[in-house]
């Protein structure tokens, strides 16, 4: 009981003095850029400027722990599963859609990918369980949306509730082990690339195969236009049905992997797994500067959105301040996210 | 006694909107008890002059004068208190509330200023539906599960429940059937006759003559004639008043027709219909040649358009390209065919506004810049390049959003579209709508140059000069079906307007 009070003690002063670089970084980044008409990458560097920042507190508040390498790697690990859902959930939102189902989606595949027949095929056997199950979760989303013409928001609430059961019904809520090793060996620091956790280069691969997609490929402009304008989309002459299945296909696959990777960093499947991840993919989304509305936002502001909302957890657990401090301040980022949004839109209109 | 002074006077009342002058000066006046009938073609300026009436848009001159005291209109509020009171032709009433909470929608009758005297609304509401000769609605059905008629019906008892003195209907007739018809006129005739007056907005002069009292003429936001006398003003009169315009539209040059009457038809519509919305429609299009199809708001002319197109599924006929039936109610079939579309709402329906210009153009043609769904954005850029080029697309400059651009080029934007695509059958739907008159005459030597390089083009209009000044074959349409087809030259605005209003078949 005593020492949470010191700490918190302690804070007060030096959160004080790093206000002032709080303010500093992002108006100065956010005045050179904006000259270019590059409003997407302002609201990026923005977001770094905000992790820049963090860090600095980070840095000033727990010097030893924060800076620590193991520490960083812990940042980038944990981002690393929610950051995948999150490449997948930008897609759909930018698509126009919303998938809530993404939480379960990846409980269900990380349980089903570790039954003990599962693990009898080994590494391959759960790795492909895991994306297979979350390919079929989205093929019903996707049936359900773009052919049955359900509104995103309820197809993808009812997958949540049984998708969630069906991983209950599976594990009988018991926490099922892995015993296949080479699973569990990507976890061990003896697998590190140039100490570069394994999970860390998947997510860096989701990163910049989500961004080609969306960037450099008719998929992605096509993504944007249905987001954008779906009726204007329909008379251009594209499948805008087709094209909505293919997102939710691309959001479960997405949970599959996730789900591997929460696999391998736990060492078994569990059906609580990706507990209200629906809710921190759509918000690293939005504060990354996706419309919630559709047909806007980028691949790196989601990413750099999942960072930030990381790195803040590290920082108030390695400061003991409990989860309901962290949520309080979740929820004053993304409403001051939000806020710097629509300012930006405003401006970008006149 | 001293002569009564108007109910309503409207005098040099102006409303500019960002590149239009909706009301250039419009003088209005409307005696107590009268119906006071409001004519004008698309465009004349008879939906702003009624929201300028209603408090919705503020006008930017002129004076307003109501029962002898000056007044303004600043909000819909303060036109109801006046007792100004409008039924808008898209019905404005909510379906999920029942009757009775729409009539009292916003003035509730209340118990302690907030506590909603139900059984009072209910009663209140049956009186006022049976004043209107609709004892048999329901004040508890819920709006939502009422015949169009029966909304309209809703909508009067709206206005009703105010203390009305001066009721404005937008073509209150255009959504009923003949004996819906004359229960209304019942009604305007026992308004008028409790000294309420109303200002009807019809383009059936039948009606005009049959209700009327009073005629003011609307032209290019101006009042060509205020207070003819309905009854007995003769058609021709009203016609010739409508007609004409003070802008002078430049067309291009038609080229010999000559040419064209060996070549086969790229586009044949055979007997296609679809009910409630146009009868049965046969069509043939030539390489290079522009048909127009002209008509009043809701004579079937942007449906035609669109079922052409496979946005609307027909419920009978064909549409073949080159002699090929295209899947019906596809547009993928049809873009795939090599028919292109301008819809009428730019905005809404074909343009992505915070995309580039480059994004808008090469939208339905992304394929050919692809390999393995890899985009080639260099081929993409110049390829849209050189059809906005073609069409002097300002400013000349691909990575614009299209948003800032003029009417005009998000128009070409969107014929930019369909030329990279190379397609074949080009359906325009008022393309000049919201494009600035001098911007018209260059979008006009457009179409019919893409025209004269071997396009065929579908026109629909609501501005006839525009339909004869462009087309060269001309559809005459009335309540969705075609009553008259003729070439171009051998009509003119007079004549088809006789034949969209009185509907006098002659084909």
């Amino acid at each position: 009981m005593t020492q949470p009070a010191p700490s918190a003690q302690h804070q007060g002063p030096e959160k004080g003095t790093a206000t002032g670089p709080v303010a500093a970084p992002p108006s100065k980044q956010g005045g050179g850029p904006r000259a270019f008409g590059l409003r997407a990458d302002v609201r990026n560097l923005s977001l770094l400027g905000v992790l820049a920042v963090l860090a600095v507190v980070g840095g000033i508040t727990e010097p030893d722990a924060f800076l620590d390498t193991g520490n960083l790697q812990l940042i980038l690990t944990q981002s690393s599963v929610i950051g995948v859902v999150t490449v997948g959930m930008t897609l759909v939102i930018i698509g126009g859609g919303i998938d809530l189902s993404v939480g379960a989606m990846v409980a269900l595949a990380s349980v089903w990918a570790t039954t003990l027949a599962t693990q009898d095929f080994g590494f391959a056997g759960i790795l492909f369980t895991a994306v297979i199950v979350g390919l079929a979760a989205g093929l019903v989303n996707g049936v359900l949306i773009a052919y049955g013409r359900m509104v995103p928001f309820i197809a993808t609430l009812a997958m949540l509730a049984s998708a969630r059961g069906l991983a209950l019904l599976i594990t009988d809520g018991k926490t099922q082990i892995v015993t296949v090793q080479s699973v569990l060996d990507l976890g061990l620091p003896d697998s590190y690339v140039l100490g570069i956790p394994p999970l860390v280069l998947g997510f860096a691969a989701v990163t910049v195969v989500g961004w080609l997609i969306l960037n450099r490929t008719t998929f992605g402009r096509r993504t944007v236009a249905i987001g954008g304008n779906a009726e204007a989309a329909r008379l251009a002459g594209i499948d805008v049905r087709r094209q909505r299945l293919y997102l939710y296909l691309l959001s479960g696959v997405c949970c599959g992997i996730a789900a591997f990777m929460l696999i391998i960093l736990s060492g078994s499947g569990q059906n609580t797994n990706g507990n209200l991840y629906e809710l921190d993919a759509i918000a690293a989304a939005i504060i990354g500067g996706t419309l919630l509305s559709g047909g806007r936002g980028t691949i790196v502001g989601s990413v750099l959105g999942v960072l930030v909302f990381t790195t803040i957890t590290n920082i108030f657990a390695l400061n003991n301040l409990q989860s309901d401090v962290q949520q309080i301040a979740k929820g004053a980022i993304i409403v001051a996210a939000v806020l710097v949004q629509h300012r930006t839109l405003r401006g970008g209109e006149t | 006694m001293a002569p009564e002074p108007p109910l309503l006077t409207m005098s040099g009342i102006t409303k500019s909107f960002p590149g239009v002058r909706a009301l250039d000066g419009v003088d209005l006046e409307v005696l107590a008890g009268e119906v006071h009938c409001l004519l004008g073609q698309n465009g004349a300026g008879k939906s702003t002059l009624i929201k300028v009436l209603a408090g919705a848009h503020q006008p930017d001159d002129g004076a307003i004068t109501w029962r002898g005291e000056p007044v303004q209109l600043s909000s819909p509020i303060a036109a109801m208190r006046l007792g100004i009171a409008t039924i808008y032709q898209e019905l404005d009433l909510v379906e999920g509330l029942s009757v009775a909470e729409n009539v009292f929608l916003g003035h509730e009758p209340t118990s302690a200023g907030f506590v909603v005297r139900t059984r009072e609304a209910r009663t209140t509401a049956a009186a006022l539906l049976k004043r209107l000769g609709h004892p048999e609605i329901d004040p508890g059905r819920l709006v939502g599960d009422l015949s169009a008629a029966h909304q309209q019906i809703v909508s009067m008892a709206r206005a009703l429940s105010h203390d009305v003195r001066l009721i404005v209907m937008d073509e209150p007739s255009a959504a009923l059937d003949p004996d819906e018809v004359d229960n209304l006129f019942r009604i305007v005739d026992g308004l008028t006759a409790d000294g309420v007056a109303v200002v009807y907005i019809s383009h059936r002069l039948e009606e005009i003559r049959r209700i009327g009292d009073r005629v003011t003429v609307l032209k290019d936001g101006r009042a060509v004639a205020v207070g003819l006398p309905a009854h007995s003003t003769p058609t021709n009169d009203i016609v010739a008043m409508m007609t004409g315009r003070n802008v002078e539209f430049v067309f291009p040059e038609r080229p010999a027709a000559g040419a064209r009457a060996t070549a086969e038809p790229v586009l044949r519509v055979e007997g296609l219909c679809r009910k409630g919305e146009f009868e049965p429609v046969d069509l043939e299009l030539m390489p290079g040649e522009i048909v127009g199809l002209a008509g009043l708001v809701g004579s079937g002319r942007s449906e035609i358009l669109e079922t052409v197109y496979g946005a609307r599924k027909p419920t009978a006929g064909r549409v073949l390209v080159d002699g090929t039936p295209l899947r019906a109610g596809s547009v993928r079939a049809a873009v795939a065919a090599g028919i292109g579309l301008a819809p009428e709402e730019r905005k809404a329906q074909a343009l992505l506004l915070t995309e580039s210009v480059t994004r808008n153009v090469s939208i339905s043609t992304l394929s050919r810049f692809a390999r393995g769904g890899w985009l080639d954005r260099g081929a993409e850029r110049a390829a849209a390049r050189t059809a906005t080029r073609e069409l002097s697309l300002r400013p000349d400059n691909p990575d614009a959003a299209v948003r800032t651009l003029s009417g005009g080029n998000q128009q070409k934007a969107v014929l930019a579209r369909w030329l990279l695509r190379g397609c074949r059958v080009l359906l325009l739907d008022e393309p000049t709508r919201g494009v600035d008159v001098g911007a018209r005459a260059e979008l006009y030597a457009v179409i019919r140059r893409l025209a004269d390089e071997g396009l065929a083009v579908l026109l629909v209009s609501s501005e006839v000069p525009e339909v004869l000044g462009l087309a060269d074959r001309v559809l005459v349409l009335r309540e969705g079906r075609v009553v008259h087809t003729a070439d171009a030259r051998e009509l003119d605005e007079h004549r088809v307007l006789d034949l969209v209003m009185e509907g006098s078949p002659t084909s």
